[in-house]
């Protein structure tokens, strides 16, 4: 269950994320945030739950934006970006939703399709069915091809939306709490997902989570989101040998020993 | 429990609640006024989504049209049979294909059409929209590269648009059919007669003015039912008060057009 040493580029940052703030009215939910994403790195967020961390995935994605800072993804500054180049970029990322987001009036064959039809014009039907046997293949679920998305799993739903990100071929994956209302063995297995994922896709990813299990076995390196910033950055082990009352009891309460 | 009491504090307090409520409701349309500028804005730009369009077409009118060829043909038998006593008093019954056409098409094809259709269209539009917002499908298509308010609102609103004068039109031919049949089989009145009588007094103002009612009728119930279900809140419950603010926000907004559209059909005339 070790994590395999991943080929990470400490030269090629695909996320530098600089005195990144964001508030909602009083609510100050960001508060400087400093990250760097090296180049097919899993790099894992930990936080409680409300502390902004769906929050930070969907600034990088350009879903919201920013009061102050700079965010740049893979080479595009996000502050003054055309929306044409927003979209350029947003498929060059892919983002894996906390309940998984299939469109539940499509069965998953379609699911997989939509994003390829959209924004590969003139693909022909031969290389949609490739793309989508490919991905299918890669999460295990060739079988559920025809499915409704109703007819499925919580972490069949979960391989379904991971794969329908792929299809498009990321550069970059987020994740949001992918292991959230799984059972611990599907936890695993996603877990194990997303490892091949990186080696297979040459991706570089981040994993929002609470599970420190998720954090252990994918992360290569952890950042623990405190009070609206990353007040501990470094590998699993790194950033919980403290005795601070902010992480500690996230330990404790994961491995009782 | 002391809110049954009426003190001066509870009194105050629904005061307060009732200020709110009629501030929320203009704070409604404020926004739906906004989210119409926004329909304009992006529905000329391509893509144009065809497809999708037509698809939605076809869905309003598969949703509404079983409940809406029932509803117009009693509606046509009723209002027939009903009318018939008064105008018998006045030895008046040969006017009745008349009477019937000109309720049936001046007022009662399109109004009937919209209140049937903010029911069954609007209110699953805004269902629909508001768990794809709540289960974060919106987000998903806008991060995956499909601009979620042309490809869902847009392809919508022009779909009510378009269907919902073709659904009135057919509500007029089946309701004008329900009061036929029942003056035939009453008054032996014969087909050719009927429809003679029944488009006599109608104007081309009228009709066209029943046709621009239905479009903006039809406009209403896309958007609206698009407003709630797009600006769905988190949750569950999220979902049910967007089917159920389509409803009755299209309904409402209906009634006032129909009142605005008359008064200003009638300076045409
Ligand atoms: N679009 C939004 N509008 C207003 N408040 C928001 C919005 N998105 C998130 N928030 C608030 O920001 C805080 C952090 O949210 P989130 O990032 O979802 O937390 P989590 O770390 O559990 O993923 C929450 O308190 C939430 O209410
Ligand atoms: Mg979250």
């Amino acid at each position: 269950m070790e994590k395999q040493k991943a080929n990470i580029d400490l030269n090629n940052e695909v996320i530098r994320i600089r005195g990144l703030q964001k508030s909602f009215g009083d609510y100050h939910v960001l508060r400087g945030i400093d990250l760097d994403l090296y180049q097919g790195e899993n790099l894992v967020v930990l936080g409680r739950s409300g502390t902004g961390k769906s929050v930070l995935i969907k600034l990088i994605s350009g879903m919201l934006y920013p009061d102050t800072g700079t965010i740049n993804v893979l080479g595009n500054e996000l502050t003054g970006i055309t929306e044409k180049e927003m979209e350029a970029l947003r498929i060059r990322i892919g983002f894996s939703f906390q309940n998984s987001a299939l469109y539940d009036s499509m069965t998953v064959r379609k699911n997989l399709e939509f994003p390829l039809v959209r924004n590969r014009k003139g693909i022909t039907r031969k290389e949609i069915d490739t793309n989508v046997h490919s991905v299918l293949d890669a999460v295990g679920l060739s079988q559920t091809i025809n499915q409704m998305p109703s007819e499925l799993s919580g972490g069949q739903r979960k391989r379904i939306g991971i794969a329908r990100t792929l299809i498009l071929n990321p550069e970059i994956m987020l994740y949001d709490e992918p292991t959230a209302g799984l059972d611990p063995i599907t936890c695993i297995e996603i877990n194990e997902l997303i490892n091949e994922v990186q080696q297979r896709y040459n991706t570089s990813s981040i994993i929002i989570t609470h599970d420190l299990t998720c954090a252990k076995m994918v992360g290569d390196r952890v950042a623990m989101l405190l009070d609206g910033q990353f007040q501990r950055v470094g590998s699993f082990d790194e950033v919980f040998a403290t005795d601070d009352a902010r992480v500690k009891p996230f330990y404790d309460y994961n491995f009782v020993e | 429990m002391e809110g049954t009491e009426t003190t001066p504090r509870t009194i105050a307090s629904r005061i307060k609640g009732i200020r709110d409520a009629i501030s929320g409701f203009f704070l409604m349309l404020y926004r739906i006024y906004a989210f119409v500028l926004r329909f304009f804005k992006e529905v000329f730009l391509p893509p144009y989504e065809f497809k999708e369009v037509v698809r939605q077409c076809y869905e309003t009118g598969v949703r509404s049209f079983t409940l809406i060829t029932l509803t117009g043909f009693i509606i046509g038998v009723i209002f027939t049979k009903q009318s018939r006593p008064s105008l018998t008093d006045f030895g008046a019954t040969s006017w009745l294909p008349s009477l019937v056409s000109i309720a049936i098409m001046k007022a009662l094809a399109p109004l009937v059409t919209a209140l049937i259709a903010a029911g069954k269209v609007g209110s699953s539009i805004g269902a629909e929209l508001g768990s794809m917002r709540v289960t974060e499908q919106i987000d998903a298509m806008e991060v995956s590269g499909t601009k979620p308010f042309k490809f869902l609102v847009c392809t919508r609103v022009i779909a009510t648009t378009f269907t919902i004068p073709l659904l009135a039109t057919y509500v007029a031919l089946i309701a004008l059919f329900g009061g036929y049949l029942n003056i035939a089989q009453n008054e032996g009145t014969s087909y050719s007669t009927f429809i003679e009588q029944a488009f006599e007094p109608i104007t081309f103002v009228d009709i066209w003015a029943s046709l621009a009612k239905a479009v903006v009728f039809g406009f209403t119930i896309g958007i609206v039912g698009c407003y709630q279900g797009y600006n769905s809140t988190k949750g569950t419950e999220g979902v049910g008060k967007a089917a159920n603010g389509a409803v009755v926000t299209a309904m409402f907004l209906v009634f006032i057009e129909e009142v605005l559209i008359v008064q200003i059909a009638g300076w045409f005339r």
